[in-house]
C-alpha cells in the first residue's frame, strides 16, 4: 500500500483527479494538486495550486515551492485533461490550441519540472493519462485522441530518458468513466464506442486507480513506458 | 558574478564526486563543460543543470529556468565553459528581476 508518500496531481478540482487526491490523502500520503479553478479539497495533507498547467512560469513557480516545502515528489499523475468531440472540418483552432496545451503541454511541463526534483532522489513514478480513444481511432475526437496519442510516445521515450534516474514512466487509458469529460458527448457515440470494448461496460474509478496502484508500486520498478487501456481495447 | 561563478564550481566538483574526472577535480573559469572539448556527456549535462538551478534558488533566490529557446539557438551555447555559462546566468538574472 503507498503511504507517507509525497503526489503532485494535476486538474483536482473534479472528476478523477479530485477522486485520486481523496483516495490517495485517505491512505495516509500527502498531495499537491491544482486546477485553473479554487480547489475543492479540505484536507491538512492538501495543499492546492490556482493556475493553468499549461502556464510555464506558473508551473515552474508551483513545482520550486513543491521543493522547497516538502524536500520531494515521489509521484506525479498527469491527471489534468480537456476533451471536446467535433467533426474535423467544424473544429475550430482554437479549440485544438487548447486541447494540446493542456493535455500535451501540461503534461510535458510537469514532467520536466517533476523530473528534476525526482532526479535528485534517483527515483520516481510518474503516471500519465491516455485513452481508448487513440487506438480506437473515433470520429469525432481526432482532436483529443491526438493529443494523447502525443502523451503515448511521450510516455515511450520519457521512460528511456529518465531511466538512468530511478523514474518510470506509464500511461493508463481509461475507458468513458462518467465524469464532466464527456458529459456532452452523446448516447449512441458512447454506447458505440462501449461496443468496441471486449468488455462493454463504462470505467470505474476504481478501475483506473487499480492500474496507477501496479504502476507507483515500489515493486513496479522494472515497469515503465507501458500504456494500459482499461475494457479489453488493444493498440 | 563571482558568487554564480563559485555555485557553479561547487556543482561541478558535487557532480564529479560521482563521475571521477581529472579536469573536473579543480575547475575554473575556463573549464570546458558541454560541446566541443567539454567535460560533461548529455546525462551529466542533465543533472548539471537541475542542480545549478536548486542552488541559485537556494543560495541566490532566483528562480531561473537554464533552458530554454534562445539557449538553445545561440550559435555559442551557454553552457560552453563556466565563463561564458555564468555571464549567461546573470543575464538571465537581470531578465527575471525585469519581469518581477
Amino acid at each position: 500500500m503507498v503511504k507517507d508518500k509525497v503526489f503532485v496531481i494535476t486538474g483536482t478540482r473534479k472528476g478523477i483527479g479530485k477522486s485520486l487526491s481523496e483516495y490517495y490523502l485517505d491512505k495516509g500520503n500527502i498531495v499537491i494538486g491544482c486546477s485553473r479553478g479554487e480547489g475543492s479539497i479540505n484536507h491538512k495533507n492538501y495543499t492546492h495550486y490556482t493556475l493553468d498547467v499549461s502556464d510555464e512560469k506558473a508551473v515552474v513557480n508551483m513545482i520550486r515551492d513543491v521543493r522547497k516545502k516538502f524536500g520531494r515528489i515521489d509521484i506525479l499523475l498527469n491527471n489534468a485533461g480537456i476533451a471536446s468531440m467535433n467533426h474535423i472540418i467544424t473544429t475550430p483552432y482554437k479549440t485544438v490550441d487548447n486541447i494540446f496545451k493542456t493535455n500535451f503541454y501540461g503534461t510535458f511541463l510537469f514532467t520536466r519540472e517533476v523530473a528534476k526534483v525526482m532526479m535528485k532522489h534517483k527515483k520516481g513514478r510518474i503516471v500519465n493519462f491516455a485513452t481508448v480513444a487513440t487506438p480506437l481511432r473515433l470520429e469525432g475526437e481526432a482532436i483529443y485522441a491526438s493529443s494523447k496519442a502525443a502523451i503515448e510516445n511521450f510516455t515511450e521515450i520519457m521512460a528511456r530518458e529518465l531511466a538512468d534516474f530511478g523514474i518510470t514512466v506509464n500511461a493508463v487509458g481509461p475507458t468513458p468513466v462518467p465524469t464532466d469529460l464527456i458529459k456532452n458527448v452523446p448516447e449512441e457515440k458512447i454506447n458505440a464506442l462501449l461496443e468496441r470494448q471486449a468488455i462493454r461496460r463504462f470505467g470505474t474509478f476504481e478501475d483506473v486507480v487499480n492500474v496507477i496502484d501496479f504502476f507507483i508500486d515500489d515493486k513496479s520498478d522494472f515497469i515503465t513506458g507501458q500504456i494500459v487501456y482499461l475494457g479489453g481495447v488493444v493498440k | 558574478m563571482e558568487s554564480i561563478k563559485n555555485i557553479i564550481i561547487e556543482s561541478l566538483k558535487e557532480l564529479n564526486e560521482e563521475l571521477n574526472i581529472k579536469e573536473l577535480e579543480n575547475p575554473d573559469e575556463n573549464t570546458k563543460i558541454y560541446g566541443e572539448g567539454g567535460l560533461l556527456d548529455s546525462l551529466a549535462l542533465v543533472t548539471f543543470i537541475t542542480d545549478l538551478e536548486e542552488k541559485i534558488e537556494d543560495e541566490l533566490g532566483y528562480r531561473i529556468t537554464l533552458v530554454n529557446e534562445r539557449a538553445m539557438s545561440r550559435f555559442r551555447s551557454p553552457f560552453k565553459d563556466v565563463k561564458t555559462l555564468s555571464l549567461y546566468i546573470q543575464e538571465l538574472i537581470k531578465e527575471e528581476n525585469k519581469d518581477g
